[in-house]
């Protein structure tokens, strides 16, 4: 789905694992391509959401917002909710708003695959 | 209102090479806030040495509350409005309420202290984060022991034809204490706040008569009871139990 410069693709990488993967901003106004990504990524085997971050070009302060929203509704499933792909600067973003309290971040799609798996057998 | 002098800390980042577009519209990450010299008349307590909380931290239900308003007949950009917004912030306060931040205008990285009008007289001592700005938006994160665990921006934009001023906040009690008081008085006077704060702004550019929109949603009606500890954090008692200690300061200008 697209909403203004953002593209947000979901892929299956496991029946209890799906990657939402960003190309593009993300703001307030992403909200609905977002959540509509979640809605397709997730169903009643699904354990953890990963974003892929490795195509993101910018985010404000709404867009950190929205990933607090889409937390909620991924923990409403009793989900766990992991990143990759984040560039340094974003890295320290998720530092500095403490959304990386909730949201793993890992470097690659494997490792944060391998954690999921982990936190599966939970 | 009048706005006082502090120091900036978290400086954002110098535009490198390195750095994606509008990096240093962030600050730098902080793990504990640090205040720099204030007015004798600040009451500078529970900002320094604390670690900054979001609604990822809070305790009580998460709300996203939207206070907006459009100005009719100004011919004013979003762009000017957020300037003027950032270079006076808190002259828009209600009276009672103070806000020691930069003399100039707000910057990503930069630490107020706040002192906040509280029930029966008193005041509350905590600070705020600009962890954001750009120039049409801000935003600010708290700190462990305000009342709330929050991310609040502040924004402006064109809806056609009228420019428009929101305050959005993102946000959960920091610990059961003030989610206790959130249905009797603290969705109140944070609402009474804001909307005060808007008209005030609005004001400045010409509209007297301003209606500010309020709305209100519940995103997560789950406690985070994980996060009850947060109550040692809690500012009011502590700013409470420093003035019984402080005698002097009961009469420090603005009062208990």
């Amino acid at each position: 789905m697209t909403s203004g410069t953002t593209t947000i693709e979901v892929h299956r990488l496991s029946p209890t694992a799906s990657t939402i993967a960003i190309q593009g901003d993300i703001t307030s106004g992403t909200e609905p391509a977002l959540m509509d990504a979640y809605t397709r990524a997730s169903d009643d085997m699904t354990r953890s959401i990963l974003l892929d971050f490795s195509g993101l070009d910018y985010m404000n302060s709404g867009g950190i917002g929205l990933l607090v929203t889409l937390l909620v509704r991924v923990q409403r499933q009793n989900q766990h909710l992991l990143a990759f792909g984040l560039s340094e600067h974003y890295r320290q973003i998720f530092e500095l708003t403490r959304l990386d309290d909730a949201i793993g971040i890992y470097e690659t799609e494997a490792t944060a695959l391998e954690r999921a798996i982990w936190l599966d057998g939970d | 209102m009048r706005t006082e002098t502090g120091q900036p800390r978290g400086n954002p980042p110098e535009a490198t090479s390195d750095l994606p577009p509008k990096a240093s519209n962030w600050a730098t990450p902080v793990a504990r806030l640090e205040v720099g010299t204030l007015p004798t008349s600040a009451l500078n307590l529970n900002v320094a040495g604390r670690r900054l909380a979001g609604p990822v931290q809070g305790f009580g239900r998460l709300w996203q509350k939207t206070y907006r308003v459009a100005l009719t007949d100004a011919e004013v950009t979003p762009e000017a409005i957020i300037r003027t917004w950032k270079e006076h912030f808190g002259d828009f306060w209600p009276k009672g309420n103070r806000f020691y931040g930069p003399l100039t205008s707000l910057e990503p990285g930069e630490v107020a202290v706040l002192n906040l009008a509280m029930p029966g007289k008193m005041t509350l001592s905590t600070g705020v984060l600009v962890i954001y700005a750009d120039d049409e938006s801000f935003a600010f994160m708290t700190p462990e022991g305000h009342q709330f665990a929050a991310w609040i921006t502040f924004s402006s934009y064109r809806d056609d034809p009228a420019p428009v001023i929101q305050v959005q906040a993102l946000m959960r009690a920091s610990d059961p204490l003030y989610e206790l008081s959130m249905p009797i008085v603290g969705h109140r006077m944070e609402d009474q706040f804001w909307v005060a704060t808007l008209r005030a702004l609005a004001a400045r550019f010409g509209d007297n008569d301003a209606k500010v929109e309020l709305q209100r949603v519940c995103v997560d009606r789950r406690r985070q009871w994980r996060y009850a500890r947060n109550i040692r954090q809690n500012a009011a008692i502590r700013t409470t139990l420093y003035r019984m200690s402080h005698p002097r300061a009961w009469f420090r200008r603005g009062g208990a």
